[in-house]
């Protein structure tokens, strides 16, 4: 790391402003009034949208290259257990078995 | 604010500190290791908490890059926060300041599980998902830091893996609705075709576009996926 540690605290510092402005904004401008009907039909749908991104980045890219890894097998292999109704807590201390399992052996 | 709802909401948050309180572990291991101190890890967690974000930046500073382009990749990968607090908004009580306040509360799983399925949010159920998570994040940075030679890589300990796994737990109540379904299997196509051309946290933003799909369709009633999280 190349920075010193007061431009650490200025980064943690911009952090701080831009994370709680990002998460502030939507609240403070949009506020308490209903949504139109259209945007509750796409809001609805964000969740399963950024949360299957969120996965799919997490597990396939490596950088900016597509890539199946470790981490691609062992959350495969919590996602094949949650299918079998094994409880999410469960399947994500496997996944992390495997993955040190595999790397361990690698 | 339901007393109820806000009891479940720390009960669903319990498992899910536990995951955070690991990824935050590490997330102490890696900054200390990076060269901040153990208080500028620590302040990082407590006053920023926002996982992703915090990662991003410190990939970027640990790789030898500035302030700008750690702020830069934190910001996208913060950025779908803003279409999360603009989709809770209408949930959230009060004046401006109040709701920004109160936005402050919203982080992945928490929004997710406090999804009504119909655009509304179980504001009480967000805040006690949240609380646990914010402690445990917290608690895992300062123990990450102050005992991080002990640990040495966190991915050798496969704790990369927690989060995916999580949101696909996450997911899966989700994907019964056959909407869901194919805004989820659009959304991941737009992140996977991005990653090769664009910054970090831009497939992500832009797979928010996926749920468009449910343009001129109001949210389905009756669907909880907290219920259905917690019933896995």
């Amino acid at each position: 790391m190349t920075l010193g540690e007061g431009q650490v605290w200025l980064l943690i510092g911009a952090m701080v402003l831009m994370t709680a402005g990002t998460k502030a904004i939507g609240p403070a401008l949009v506020g308490g009034r209903p949504l139109p009907r259209w945007f509750s039909g796409v809001s609805a749908l964000l969740a399963p949208a950024l949360l299957t991104a969120l996965v799919v980045t997490a597990v396939f890219a490596d950088g900016r290259r597509l890539a199946v890894g470790v981490d691609t097998v062992a959350v495969a292999v919590g996602v094949v257990l949650m299918m079998f109704r094994v409880h999410l807590v469960l399947a994500c201390v496997v996944a992390v078995l495997v993955a040190a399992g595999l790397r361990a052996l690698g | 604010m339901s007393s109820e709802s806000f009891r479940r909401g720390l009960r669903l948050g319990a498992p899910l500190s536990a995951v955070g309180f690991v990824l935050s572990l590490s997330f102490g291991v890696l900054a200390v290791q990076a060269g901040f101190t153990v208080l500028q890890a620590i302040v990082t967690s407590a006053l920023v908490f926002a996982g992703s974000a915090q990662f991003a930046a410190l990939a970027i500073v640990s790789g030898g890059g500035g302030i700008g382009a750690a702020l830069g990749a934190a910001t996208m990968m913060h950025s779908r926060f803003l279409a999360m607090g603009v989709a809770l908004a209408p949930s959230l009580p009060g004046g401006p300041l109040r709701r920004a306040v109160e936005g402050q509360a919203v982080i992945d799983a928490s929004w997710a599980l406090a999804s009504r399925g119909d655009g509304t949010f179980d504001r009480a159920l967000l805040f006690g998902t949240t609380i646990p998570q914010y402690a445990s994040w917290v608690a895992g940075t300062i123990t990450g830091a102050l005992l991080g030679d002990l640990f040495g890589d966190p991915e050798r300990f496969g704790l990369d893996v927690l989060f995916p796994t999580f949101f696909v737990g996450i997911l899966v109540a989700d994907l019964r609705r056959p909407r869901a379904r194919v805004a989820a299997l659009v959304g991941g196509g737009i992140a996977l075709a991005l990653v090769p051309f664009t910054p970090a946290g831009v497939p992500v933003l832009a797979a928010g576009a996926a749920a468009l799909v449910g343009l001129g369709r109001s949210g389905p009633t009756g669907h909880r996926p907290a219920e259905e999280a917690a019933a896995a």
